[in-house]
């Protein structure tokens, strides 16, 4: 794949510092990326302790590569794609010893529609439009927003139900807010699946979010 | 321009897409991938449907909203762990 993205100088001055044993340097890098390998990890492996163990791995993954790392891609995508080669090859075997498995659900089918079809007109000149439009939700900010447990708790719930790629994409793109080339190429998946799978999360995250976005407002 | 082929060409460009469509398309069209004109007849339709503009905000918020949220501290002795291997590390 076509990636030219370099490390940044912040990751290169970091790379450098790492490199000379600087216990800093690594404690910043740990204490930065910790909760969000965790919450990759958690894509892949059906329990938290396998998860935990995982992201352990990665980081002495990470020190075992450091003198190799070449600076191809940023110091974020390299241990991202550590953990998910790590997390891949334990989600399989966690997987076969699973009685009750996670399923052979990949994400990439096709699971229903983004909204509910019963929200359209089934027939007439403007069949396929909104019956029960969409209402604007609360102008809040997401800071705000997440200041509630409960919301907090929502979003968590829907991520956690996604089928594992689904889940993989939007905790790439949308958590972590990594380019669409990054994680292309840390998931090894095309654009055109990418956005498949997004489109699914997405639409999976708002359903559930609507009906408690909207009872903040008191809607009938 | 004719009012009347303008409003043509505005139902020509509108009409052809339903609101469930725009519903499925909205990954693309916040992802760059359209074409000018399918971008063109996507913004002409939120220009008059509420629902779907509202639709957009949606998704939007729950992007925004996603990209805030918080991720767990690390524990303090999976912390001094780590630091202890980068010791043991870097004495090679």
């Amino acid at each position: 794949m076509a990636e030219e993205r370099v490390t940044s100088s912040d990751d290169l001055e970091q790379l450098e510092a790492l490199r000379n044993g600087d216990e800093r340097a690594f404690a910043s890098l740990v204490d930065r990326y910790y909760g969000s390998l965790l919450r990759l990890a958690m894509a892949y492996v059906p329990s938290r302790a396998v998860a935990e163990e995982v992201v352990q791995e990665t980081w002495v993954g990470v020190l075992e590569g450091l003198s190799r790392f070449e600076g191809r891609s940023s110091l974020k995508t390299w241990i991202f794609r550590i953990l998910t080669n790590r997390a891949k090859t334990r989600g399989q075997r966690e997987r076969r010893y699973e009685p009750m498995g996670l399923g052979g659900d990949s994400g990439d089918n096709l699971d229903g529609p983004a909204v509910d079809p019963d929200r359209f007109l089934k027939s007439g000149y403007f069949v396929d439009h909104w019956v029960s439009q969409p209402n604007a939700w609360e102008d809040e900010t997401p800071e705000r927003l997440l200041l509630s447990k409960e919301t907090r708790a929502q979003i968590e719930k829907a991520i956690e139900a996604l089928p594992p790629t689904q889940r993989q994409v939007i905790t790439l793109r949308d958590i972590e807010e990594v380019s669409s080339q990054e994680v292309c190429n840390i998931l090894d998946i095309t654009e055109t699946n990418q956005r498949v799978l997004l489109h699914r999360a997405r639409s999976k995250v708002r359903r559930t979010l609507e009906p408690y976005m909207e009872g903040q407002t008191g809607r009938t | 321009m004719d009012g009347t082929v303008k409003e043509k060409i505005m139902d020509y460009l509108a009409g052809k897409l339903t609101c469930k469509e725009v519903t499925e398309a909205v990954t693309e069209y916040l992802e760059g991938t359209f074409t000018f004109w399918e971008r063109v007849r996507f913004q002409m339709h939120l220009g008059m449907c509420v629902g779907c503009r509202n639709y957009l905000r949606q998704i939007k918020q729950t992007i925004r909203t996603l990209g805030k949220l918080p991720t767990e501290p690390i524990p303090p002795d999976v912390r001094e762990e780590l630091l202890r291997r980068f010791r043991n590390w870097k004495k090679g």
